[in-house]
């Protein structure tokens, strides 16, 4: 069930994979190794629990100390408060942000797919003109960078899109709306899905899908009732890389969905609270921390997927 | 739609029994037609009323979220199995050929409206002035090969495409090679290094700033991790996000923060492929353990290195949250492309200099990911 990646068989608990050190083969390192792991592993965590510790710590303290001092006396009293998150999601109005990213990278995650499954199919076990040529042409479109359609698509959404004087794209007033990320995010992500889930769904054996036609069943039921089913590993590691990638999004949101209070997004409301209260850092931090929880639970629960989905979203353009 | 297939036992023999395969398959009943056309006019009844409240401002916003994700995830479902209903409506004899396009035609119509058509439309408009109304000719790449900030733009992001993949590949495989040998923790290990992948560059930016954190004197003590290992050697605290030309590379270690841990997961499974024997025989041979990793390792798992290192270019070439968020780029020398076309469509609103910057973009990007889905490809095929 190796979906795309890269390499075969990646995974971060794949300490299995082959005999340790102690049988054959690799030898043990001793203590540099032990040594050099622990110092990037340090390295590399100290941002974020520099960031933990200051969300948690009152609003003067923060001020006043670096968040390093709080391990020399780590049991006083008045060292640590829920303060700032209640500050932050209610004064600053993260809660409505995170509503907003739910409600933009839910949908923006199933759009995506179902498209590019049912096209996936299409592409694989369907038979019609232009099937090949067509297919090019998509998997073609992952070198469009984001940037490449800014401009155009905002607006189509403001004004509408006229072709020689006639209206082709109706004026539907998409700009700010849910319905214009959801497909935005939808068509920047379809090349990538189509590509791996056609390399996927193409090589489910053809002999079941023929025996099911054989048996009276037409496409869409094929579709539904078999081949979506026996795809959930690659639409499960699709569906994590693409939720990550919406929730974590600026420019999408920022260019398509603005920053007013009502509509923003977890990433914008975190990018204009920097800009705003930039040195508020009991309020930045907690905000910042708020905004990486989910992916991290996403992270920690979903590991092997996640794994999988990203390097198979390393082509994505 | 046929009765015999209602149930996923689709494949068991009953259905055989009650129609031979080579019949025509028969049309659907005419109420599945009815109920078909009934939800596509309620779909579009509801969907305009839903449009309204999902812009009703005074809603409840729980309600606007649960609203938007019922929407959007139900919505394209019932739109496919409307259109596919349709379809069973049609003579037997055009059915067939009509299907494959149902399925592939949302896809379609998606990518020409929000990929074909704006890259078309955008390397038009960047041939014209600010409000797109009239032709300049090149004027707007003129801009963008001799204005000073653009120019540092491009020297830094090229900057970017070699410094951040180089580090992060190279301390990437350091750090696999290394844990391999790790007799426990090596899971806990990769995934600490691996975890900045699910933070969003934003998040990332904010993280980095309080490390980089700088107050003037007078204005209260240093916060920032920096400042404090810095002043605490005795030196005085530095604007470390205004030092010219370093911070460029402060930024980019923030990149490299994040992206180090997928190079890492990506190679060390690499390395895990590489047959032991192959190993074991350059020891026998005595071959020191740095010979054995550069003569035997890194060659084996070249083509791994290859494609984590085209996507870092890539990644690196777009860059533009980080450099977005971390303040003002311009009086900081900070500017990238990505950055740049923002900065000219949005703030500036100077459409035809921000259309010219994104097809600059787009031109350097297009031969890194052809050779990027073409590496990819073949290892693929070679798996």
């Amino acid at each position: 069930m190796t979906l795309a990646a890269p390499a075969p068989g990646v995974d971060l608990d794949a300490d299995a994979a082959r005999p340790k050190p102690d049988t054959v083969g690799v030898r043990e390192g001793g203590w540099f190794v032990r040594v050099v792991i622990l110092a990037v592993v340090v390295f590399w965590l100290i941002p974020v629990v520099g960031v933990l510790v200051t969300s948690f710590r009152p609003e003067a303290n923060v001020d006043s100390s670096g968040w390093w001092t709080v391990f020399a006396h780590p049991f006083r009293a008045g060292e640590w408060t829920l303060d700032n998150y209640s500050q932050a999601l209610d004064a600053q109005g993260f809660e409505n942000a995170l509503l907003n990213s739910m409600a933009v990278a839910i949908p923006a995650t199933t759009i995506p797919i179902t498209i590019a499954a049912f096209a996936a199919y299409a592409f694989s076990w369907m038979h019609f003109p232009g099937r090949d040529a067509l297919f090019v042409l998509v998997v073609g479109l992952l070198v469009v960078p984001l940037q490449m359609a800014l401009i155009p698509i905002l607006r189509l959404y403001v004004g509408g899109g006229q072709l020689w004087g006639v209206h082709v794209f109706p004026d539907l007033n998409l700009n700010g709306t849910f319905l214009g990320v959801w497909l935005a995010h939808a068509a920047f992500g379809l090349p990538l899905a189509v590509y791996l889930l056609r390399t996927f769904i193409g090589s489910l054996p053809s002999s079941i899908i023929e025996s099911a036609k054989i048996d009276g069943a037409d496409d869409f039921t094929i579709f539904w009732r078999l081949v979506i089913p026996l795809s959930v590993p690659a639409l499960a590691a699709f569906a994590i890389f693409q939720f990550l990638w919406v929730w974590n999004d600026l420019l999408v949101a920022y260019v398509f969905l603005g920053g007013t209070q009502e509509n923003r997004v977890i990433t914008i409301a975190l990018a204009n609270l920097v800009g705003s209260r930039g040195e508020n850092w009991h309020l930045l931090t907690s905000a910042a921390f708020l905004s990486m929880i989910l992916p991290l639970i996403v992270f920690f629960s979903l590991q092997r997927y996640f794994v999988r989905g990203l390097t198979a979203g390393s082509v994505k353009g | 739609m046929t009765e015999v297939v209602e149930t996923p036992s689709a494949s068991e023999d009953e259905g055989l029994a009650e129609r031979p395969a080579d019949e025509p398959v028969p049309r659907a009943p005419w109420w599945k037609i009815l109920v078909a056309f009934a939800i596509l006019v309620a779909a579009y009844f509801t969907l305009q009323i839903a449009f309204d409240f999902l812009r009703d401002e005074d809603a409840n916003r729980f309600l606007i979220a649960a609203v938007a994700i019922v929407i959007g995830v139900a919505g394209v479902f019932a739109l496919f199995w409307a259109m596919n209903q349709i379809v069973d409506w049609l003579p037997s004899r055009l059915r067939e050929n009509v299907r494959p396009y149902v399925f592939i035609g949302p896809a379609l119509v998606l990518l020409s409206v929000f990929l074909v058509y704006p890259v078309i439309n955008t390397i038009v408009l960047s041939f014209k002035d600010a409000r797109s109304k009239d032709f300049v000719g090149f004027e707007n790449y003129e801009f963008v090969f001799t204005d000073e900030s653009m120019l540092r733009s491009i020297r830094n992001t090229a900057l970017w495409i070699i410094v951040v993949p180089a580090v992060a590949v190279t301390v990437g495989l350091v750090f696999a090679t290394l844990a391999d040998r790790l007799r426990r923790g090596e899971a806990v290990a990769k995934s600490m290094i691996f975890m900045p992948m699910a933070i969003s560059f934003v998040g990332a930016a904010v993280t980095f700033r309080l490390i980089y954190s700088y107050r003037p004197e007078g204005f209260g003590t240093n916060i920032g991790l920096l400042n404090g290992i810095w002043g605490g050697l005795g030196n005085e605290p530095v604007p470390w996000l205004s030092e010219t030309p370093w911070n460029n590379f402060f930024l980019m270690v923030i990149m490299i923060w994040i992206q180090t841990g997928f190079a890492m997961v990506v190679l060390s499974a690499a390395i895990k492929a590489i047959p032991v024997e192959l190993i074991e025989a350059a020891r026998i041979d005595g071959a020191s353990e740095l010979q054995v990793f550069f003569k035997v390792i890194v060659p084996s798992i070249a083509p791994t290195i290859v494609v984590v290192t085209t996507y870092m270019v890539i990644n690196a070439l777009k860059v533009f949250d980080i450099v977005f968020v971390m303040g003002n780029a311009q009086s900081n020398e900070t500017e990238v492309i990505a950055e740049r076309m923002i900065n000219w469509f949005f703030i500036a609103n100077h459409d035809g200099r921000a259309a010219a910057i994104a097809v600059v973009l787009f031109l350097a990007v297009i031969p890194v990911m052809i050779w990027n889905v073409r590496q990819f490809r073949e290892q693929e095929q070679t798996r």
